[in-house]
């Protein structure tokens, strides 16, 4: 996965709380058998109607947030399946930063391992957010280092993270590599409760 | 000696490495697997030269995609691809496989109790946020996500925080015509959907271990839909006498022994946890939801509430969009909502004694005109035995479909599909928006509950059915 540091970018405000999976990424779509190409699918039934149709009122579809790569949300974000097709077509729509109150367990773990940073704040730093970002082309610089994220008009707020998953997110590291460098250990473990080697 | 959950204990013992600033690697006694969230995970096995570390602690089933009906017919190339593919995978890295002509073919969270894959102890993983299902053996068990298949594939370890734990309580007694879908629903109810966000869940009290082992489950399974990754129930002998003689379990004298490990894992007398919440059996009743998440539902005399009876903004504003979507209005009467399909299945209801609990209502009743109900076992094996005790000739005289074994119209991931603006009374465990199919309005209750509506085609309360005797 891409490491990532410092970034800079246009944010997209979708005003829910519990924005579930199955919303991020519809069930027909699960059934590819690749990891990319699930961005065209992102949040598709609030993108488009039943005839395909682009939906006028929803923000994805306003032109002046097309460049959009930060989305700010409400709590619970990501809540429901364990698809990590929903962090896939994040990515690959563009979003590398979301920022939402809290996150459900899996879908906060499956965004670290595709190097999506999903930064924690308080409920008021998000409703400020939320409310500056409704203004189109509005800015955010997130720092991972730092923990840090402002904008250009004087809001700074900092997040916390697991200083594992931070290492993980600014190295870019392949977890199974990690993992296998350790295999010894593992082979270890295999040998006291089994009584034998599988390696 | 410390007093320790549970939980803690099948931690310690599949600890493989501890450091200072990481989460541990734990090892993972199973890894079931299915067609849909494993195939990028192969792929990467096979694009960096690794192999699977322990093909005999993993488990495969196609269940998500399947037909319910003409077997062999999968309608959509794509679904067919994915259940081919995972076909291929099986064989390349030597996986034990049941698939769709296997007898053991059915829900990955309902055949591994029954095939005594789950036993009490074990951490089980599984691309599939209902893993928690086979907590109810005193089983760690958790969904993880594709980057998490793949590393437990190559390597049969998972990096973990070790998580919170949260006590729920269910005192006293379940009364006449609730059922364990109750318990759940009521819980996330009071609770909310992220009350167990962080933490794992163990269900104590006087009602959780009066269940049986397939209503355990059921409460198990949702878990995460109140937010926690993984929920159990300790092991008693209910969990030891359901494992008994079944076939991936210790035979003989070597299951007498096992057993008495299993039930030294209950959590100790005195353990604490990190947070405990408390809930009276006696003061649920029969439950459903009226809303876009498991959180919005009520005990089924309730009404349809008003975004104004909300305190937070973001509430309020949910509660908007859910009753705009769900086509309801403030102040309906529950039992005035009117039913147009009927779902009885899904990896939460699909059991034996699901089925036994709707076809007790079914019995010598019609499903209403206006209603398309079916009837989706858990798997081949429960569609066996329902068989065999006559219980799909009580659903097909009531008018019910009765179908083949998958997961079906709990995600419409098949052709089974609820139409947009159409409504369901499904025993499944999810009623996001679009959940069984775009437009679709679930509402989520238990297999009597479902069968009370489809004979009535409204929702109604079943304890008012002559007839049941539960």
């Amino acid at each position: 996965m891409e490491p990532i540091n410092q970034f800079t970018g246009v944010v997209c405000p979708i005003n829910r709380a519990n924005i579930d999976t199955d919303q991020i990424i519809p069930k027909q779509f699960l059934k590819r058998i690749e990891r990319q190409g699930f961005g065209q699918f992102v949040f598709y039934n609030w993108r488009f109607d039943d005839d395909g149709n682009k939906r006028e009122d929803f923000i994805l579809n306003d032109p002046k947030f097309a460049d959009a790569e930060i989305l700010v949300a409400g709590e619970n974000f990501g809540c429901g399946s364990s698809r990590e097709h929903a962090p896939w077509a994040l990515l690959d729509y563009g979003f590398r930063i979301i920022i939402a109150p809290s996150y459900a367990d899996i879908f906060y773990n499956n965004s670290v391992k595709n190097g999506i940073l999903a930064v924690k704040l308080t409920d008021e730093e998000v409703k400020t957010l939320l409310g500056r970002a409704s203004v189109p082309g509005f800015k955010l610089h997130i720092n991972l280092e730092e923990q840090s994220v402002t904008d250009d008009s004087g809001f700074t707020a900092y997040f916390d993270i697991d200083p594992y998953w931070k290492k993980m997110l600014l190295n870019g590291w392949d977890e199974i590599s990690v993992t296998l460098s350790a295999e010894e250990r593992i082979r270890q473990f295999e040998e006291k409760v089994y009584g034998k080697q599988y390696s | 000696m410390m007093k320790k959950t549970v939980i803690e204990k099948i931690w310690e013992n599949h600890v493989v490495s501890r450091e200072e600033g990481k989460p541990d690697l734990l090892y993972i006694d199973l890894h079931l697997v299915h067609e849909v969230t494993s195939p990028q995970a192969f792929e990467g096995l096979r694009m960096n030269g690794r192999r699977v570390r322990r093909p005999d602690l993993t488990y495969a089933t196609m269940d998500h995609n399947v037909p319910t009906i003409n077997r062999h017919i999968v309608n959509d190339p794509i679904s067919k691809t994915q259940m081919q593919t995972l076909e291929q995978n099986c064989r390349e890295f030597g996986i034990e496989l049941a698939d769709i002509d296997h007898p053991d073919q059915g829900i990955v969270h309902v055949i591994g109790p029954q095939l005594g894959l789950t036993q009490p102890g074990k951490t089980i993983v599984c691309g599939d946020s209902h893993t928690s299902t086979h907590g109810a053996f005193g089983a760690l068990a958790f969904g993880i996500g594709t980057s998490e298949v793949e590393h437990v594939l190559a390597t049969q370890t998972i990096w973990q925080k070790q998580p919170k734990t949260l006590q729920i309580k269910v005192n006293g007694k379940l009364g006449f015509g609730v059922q364990s879908k109750d318990i759940i629903l009521a819980i996330i109810a009071k609770f909310g959907v992220n009350a167990g966000t962080g933490y794992v869940m163990e269900f104590t009290g006087e009602a959780i271990r009066a269940l049986s082992m397939e209503q355990r489950m059921t409460i198990c399974n949702m878990s995460i839909e109140a937010g926690a990754r993984a929920g159990l129930v300790s092991p008693d002998m209910t969990t030891v006498e359901y494992l008994r003689g079944r076939r991936y379990a210790p035979q003989g004298e070597e299951f007498e022994e096992a057993a008495k490990r299993w039930l030294a894992l209950a959590t100790d007398e005195g353990a604490t946890y990190d947070k405990t919440l408390e809930i009276d059996a006696a003061d649920i009743e029969p439950q459903m939801t009226w809303g876009t998440n498991p959180s919005m539902g009520s005990g089924i005399s309730g009404f349809v509430p008003s975004p104004d009876e909300f305190d937070r903004e973001a509430d309020k504003e949910s509660v908007r969009l859910a009753l705009d979507y769900m086509g309801l209005e403030a102040g309906t009467r529950l039992t005035d909502i009117s039913v147009d399909y009927v779902f009885i299945g899904s990896c939460t209801n699909s059991r034996l004694s699901d089925l036994r609990a709707a076809a007790e209502v079914a019995r010598g009743r019609k499903v209403q005109d206006h209603v398309t109900a079916i009837v989706v076992p858990g798997s081949q094996t429960v569609k066996q035995q329902a068989e065999a005790e006559g219980l799909d000739k009580i659903f097909t005289e009531a008018g019910f479909q009765w179908r083949e074994s998958g997961c079906s119209m709990c995600l419409a991931m098949n052709d089974d599909v609820v139409p947009p603006g159409k409504r369901c009374a499904s025993t499944s465990n999810r009623n996001f928006e679009g959940r069984q199919g775009n437009g679709a309005r679930t509402h989520l209750v238990s297999p009597s509950m479902a069968a009370a509506a489809a004979v009535m085609g409204r929702f109604t309360d079943v304890r008012e059915l002559a007839g049941v005797n539960q």
